[in-house]
């Protein structure tokens, strides 16, 4: 047993008391004097030749601040991965609710009014909105190809080949809080912008260019953040590219830009639709012979993040499975649909459903239990996956699984489940499973390219402060690095302090996407909160030597860089390589109810168990896998992004439906940890995406249960789709 | 505009406003009560939830007008740091709060159905108008069941 003082205790959320309160200060509380409101004017054509702006209506045109793409200062270019995509479109249109132009005012009311007096005159082109016609098109924004081993040479070697499609609709992220920022600028000089954002640094990276300023000139505040899943992660470049640009061209007032729900969901990034098509051969017993996967993306009209999510996707779409001839080939289209982009997950949720569906497909033509079918092909310690890593770390998906099918009484359920089904109700009940993995931080060389820093410092209190850019957005990251330094320089937790991510202050630490903070960053603020107690010649008495320290010498700040794992290359020519430091592990189970008269499904009962290495804090790590699994079972049933020329037509809370608590079942989450060495801080690795990777597959595998082997291979679950497909003949 | 007088949390204002002015905005905007936060602005997330004499409302979806000698109960007329009401002690201890938006809404709903246990079935469907995007609710419901 390791004697930890903080580790793997449950402290209440650091920030935790703001919130139960109302106190926390999110973008849409700060009060400003002289402030502009501002909005965008967006196209709504999908695909066009700009004419002309108008700004008509019985409006005081000449009272609104006013920019066109003729007013940007520097680049009007969203730098991210490329620049391809502008702030304002100022000849092309390409999707629907492409930014044109932008107005405020310091009314707010009128800001409301005047933004449906500007009519865009566009000279319509052919748009395309399918990825079956982008790729006829060869409209490809990025395409991988994973392989070890020539799957076709195989096929004569199976028993028997399962081959089918599966499809995923795209996916809103609903934060509660909508996407807000508030800018200030001197124009020439400095732009400040405070937000709802993941990433401050990508902000600030953005906004350097737009204004032609360098990045030391532009500082990003992260305001305390209502929700993001994803979408927060690029989509706040633009919005306060946006906010700053007004401000720019008022002279510097403050400008405050908060979207309204329905152009927050109009307008902004969703989860990538999909089409996975997979070909697989078997043995009898179960054994996978040759593997062939084909994932498809859709884009959307702008590549934002779609080349990494692709990457992300592909690299976890053969599944927790050893098979020594796997294909996968993962490709990206353009369409003219509104960009997708970042949600939590990151294209794994996709092709986990696919490979997932499919090995339950496999077990039923082959008469084998799902469980068994999984079984007889785990990876294991020691096996190569098919990128060419080697799982090095302690794995045993078989434990898990039966950990998961014990705590959710799966062998007595299925077989009571399908005498049920057999006795003529108007229910049909069925229990599905899913195992599956999700890699810890960036994938392939994501983490040595950026190079990430953080910092500690002691206080004057006696204690340290924390500096990262990782920002706390619900998932924990205030409370968790608190434990590892508090931990680390062996102080009570009451005595480390965040800093409010902040450019002008905290070192560049990366993003806080990809299942990062804890494993990367947390591993940064333990090296930083080791080496500062050493400096302090390890202190008995820290708090007296750290105020000492002080007096003495003024500061005591210890800066540290990200180290890559020796063990880890990864080889970004031919995609090979260890593509990620370290793995978490889960197995979920799920039961499904679905009434014949409305063909409406339930989640009715969930168990979940989780490998994610030490659990530094078992409180929160729950809360992130219940709140996973929860918008999973909305992936899985209820959450239809309707389109209509490429953008979402039901962008409302009341017809784009999420999961209540009236609908949410009982959420059963295991922890196991395995003893192993992982790079993680006191071996923890992450955790935040991969909750919602399994529910899809797990509910979608109940459903097919529930119906006696129908498979519904497309989610949403919606009621026409399981009608249509048990009152198939 | 209209001269409106209404008491929040046991203290009397008066504003001049556009009488259809909601009453979240008047909260936020002119009484500077940014404790009650905005959601969706249709009625439907729960984030801008309130009690007006003893019922429950939207604050989004109630025009000033419809105020006038009422009496509203903000979260910050539950409890205050230092001073926590027993719900927000308990979404504290048991992590019913993650990001935070929907919380203070959340936590008035609940302190309504503990109030009314009879207006719901059950602690789901009392809480079934306050969309939580983050906790999956399950700690929601111990907070409200171990406060």
């Amino acid at each position: 047993m390791d004697a930890f003082q903080t580790i793997g205790k449950s402290l209440p959320r650091k920030e935790g008391i703001g919130k139960v309160t109302g106190q926390a200060v999110y973008a849409g509380d700060i009060r400003l004097e002289n402030c502009l409101y501002g909005r965008t004017v967006r196209s709504i054509v999908p695909r066009g030749r700009i004419k002309q702006i108008r700004f008509g209506g019985d409006i005081a045109w000449n009272e609104f601040t006013i920019v066109l793409p003729r007013d940007i200062p520097g680049k009007n270019a969203v730098l991210l991965i490329d620049s391809e995509q502008p702030f304002l479109a100022e000849h092309e249109i390409r999707h629907v609710a492409e930014p044109v132009a932008l107005i405020a005012h310091p009314d707010k009311s009128l800001v409301e009014i005047a933004h449906r007096h500007v009519s865009i005159d566009v000279e319509p082109l052919p748009a395309v909105f399918t990825m079956d016609e982008a790729l006829q098109l060869n409209h490809i924004f990025k395409s991988y190809l994973v392989q070890n081993g020539d799957p076709s040479e195989k096929w004569g070697d199976a028993d028997r080949i399962v081959e089918e499609t599966y499809r995923t609709g795209a996916q809103e992220h609903l934060y509660i809080e909508p996407q807000a920022m508030i800018a200030t600028a001197i124009p020439g000089d400095q732009v400040t912008v405070w937000g709802s954002m993941q990433c401050p640094f990508y902000v600030q990276r953005a906004l350097a260019p737009l204004f032609g300023l360098q990045p030391g000139q532009v500082r990003v505040v992260q305001m305390e953040t209502g929700g993001g899943f994803g979408g927060k992660e690029e989509y706040p470049n633009m919005i306060a590219g946006h906010a700053a640009l007004l401000s720019w061209k008022a002279g510097g007032r403050p400008v405050k830009m908060i979207y309204d729900r329905r152009e927050d969901m109009w307008a902004t990034t969703k989860r990538h639709p999909s089409k996975t098509h997979i070909k697989a051969g078997f043995k009898r017993d179960g054994t996978l012979v040759a593997l062939d996967i084909d994932f498809m993306l859709d884009g959307g009209a702008y590549p934002t993040l779609s080349s990494v999510v692709l990457s992300r996707g592909t690299l976890h779409a053969a599944g927790p499975y050893k098979c020594d001839c796997t294909r996968v080939r993962g490709r990206v289209v353009m369409t003219n649909s509104v960009p997708y982009g970042a949600f939590r997950g990151f294209g794994a949720p996709q092709s986990i459903y696919a490979i997932e569906m499919h090995m339950n497909r496999a077990a039923q033509e082959l008469g084998i239990d799902p469980a068994e079918i999984r079984r007889r092909n785990f990876l294991h310690q020691g096996d190569r996956m098919p990128a060419g890593q080697v799982i090095n770390e302690e794995i045993d998906l078989e434990m898990m699984m039966d950990r998961a099918l014990e705590l959710s009484g799966y062998r007595r359920k299925r077989p009571e489940f399908e005498e049920f089904n057999k006795q003529g109700n108007t229910l049909r009940k069925g229990i599905g499973l899913a195992v599956f993995f999700h890699g810890s931080g960036f994938t392939g060389s994501g983490e040595t390219r950026i190079g990430s820093e953080a910092a500690v410092r002691v206080t004057s209190r006696g204690g340290v402060e924390v500096l990262v850019s990782n920002v706390e957005y619900g998932q924990g990251t205030n409370t968790v690095l608190t434990q590892i330094a508090a931990e680390a320089c062996r102080i009570p937790p009451d005595l480390v302090e965040i800093h409010q991510p902040d450019t002008a202050v905290v070192p560049n630490s990366g993003p806080t996407v990809a299942s990062r903070t804890t494993m990367i960053t947390g591993k940064l603020v333990e090296r930083a909160s080791l080496e500062l107690r050493k400096r302090l010649m390890d202190p008995v008495d820290f708090a007296a030597a750290a105020r000492q320290y002080l007096s003495q010498h003024g500061e005591l700040k210890v800066n540290v860089r990200y180290e890559p794992p020796s063990e880890i290359h990864w080889d970004d020519e031919t995609f090979r390589g260890e593509a990620y430091a370290a793995y978490a592990w889960s197995c979920d189970v799920a039961e499904v109810e679905v009434d014949l008269i409305e063909y409406r499904a339930r989640a009715t009962n969930f168990a979940s168990v989780v490998e994610c290495g030490r659990v530094i804090n078992p409180l929160l790590a729950a809360g992130q896998i219940e709140g996973g699994i929860a918008q999973g079972i909305g992936f899985a049933l209820y959450e239809n992004v309707v389109l209509e020329h490429g953008a979402m037509k039901n962008n409302q809370f009341t017809n784009y439906i999420i999961p209540t608590s009236a609908d949410v079942p009982e959420i059963q989450v295991e922890f196991v940890e395995f003893a192993h060495a992982n790079p993680g801080p006191y071996q923890a690795k992450g955790i935040g995406e991969m909750p919602i990777d399994g529910p899809a597959p797990a509910i979608a595998s109940a459903m097919a249960h529930a119906f006696g082997g129908r498979f519904v291979n497309e989610i949403p679950l919606l009621p026409e789709r399981i009608m249509s497909e048990a009152e198939s003949p | 505009m209209t001269p409106i007088s209404l008491a929040v949390n046991g203290k009397n204002y008066e504003v001049t406003v556009p009488p259809m002015r909601r009453l979240l905005d008047v909260l936020r905007d002119d009484l500077a009560l940014t404790e009650t936060k905005e959601g969706c602005g249709e009625g439907e997330c729960g984030a801008c939830t309130a009690i007006m004499d003893g019922l429950l409302v939207l604050t989004c979806m109630v025009p000033i007008c419809q105020v006038a000698g009422r009496h509203v109960t903000t979260i910050e007329g539950l409890g205050a740091a230092g001073q926590l009401h027993p719900l927000q002690q308990a979404f504290q201890d048991k992590g019913g709060a993650q990001c935070g938006i929907c919380t203070p809404g959340m936590i008035i709903a609940a302190a309504y159905y503990l109030e009314h246990p009879d207006e719901a079935e059950d602690v789901r469907e009392a809480l079934a108008g306050n969309q939580c995007r983050c906790t999956g609710y399950t700690r929601i419901f111990e907070s409200v069941l171990h406060s």
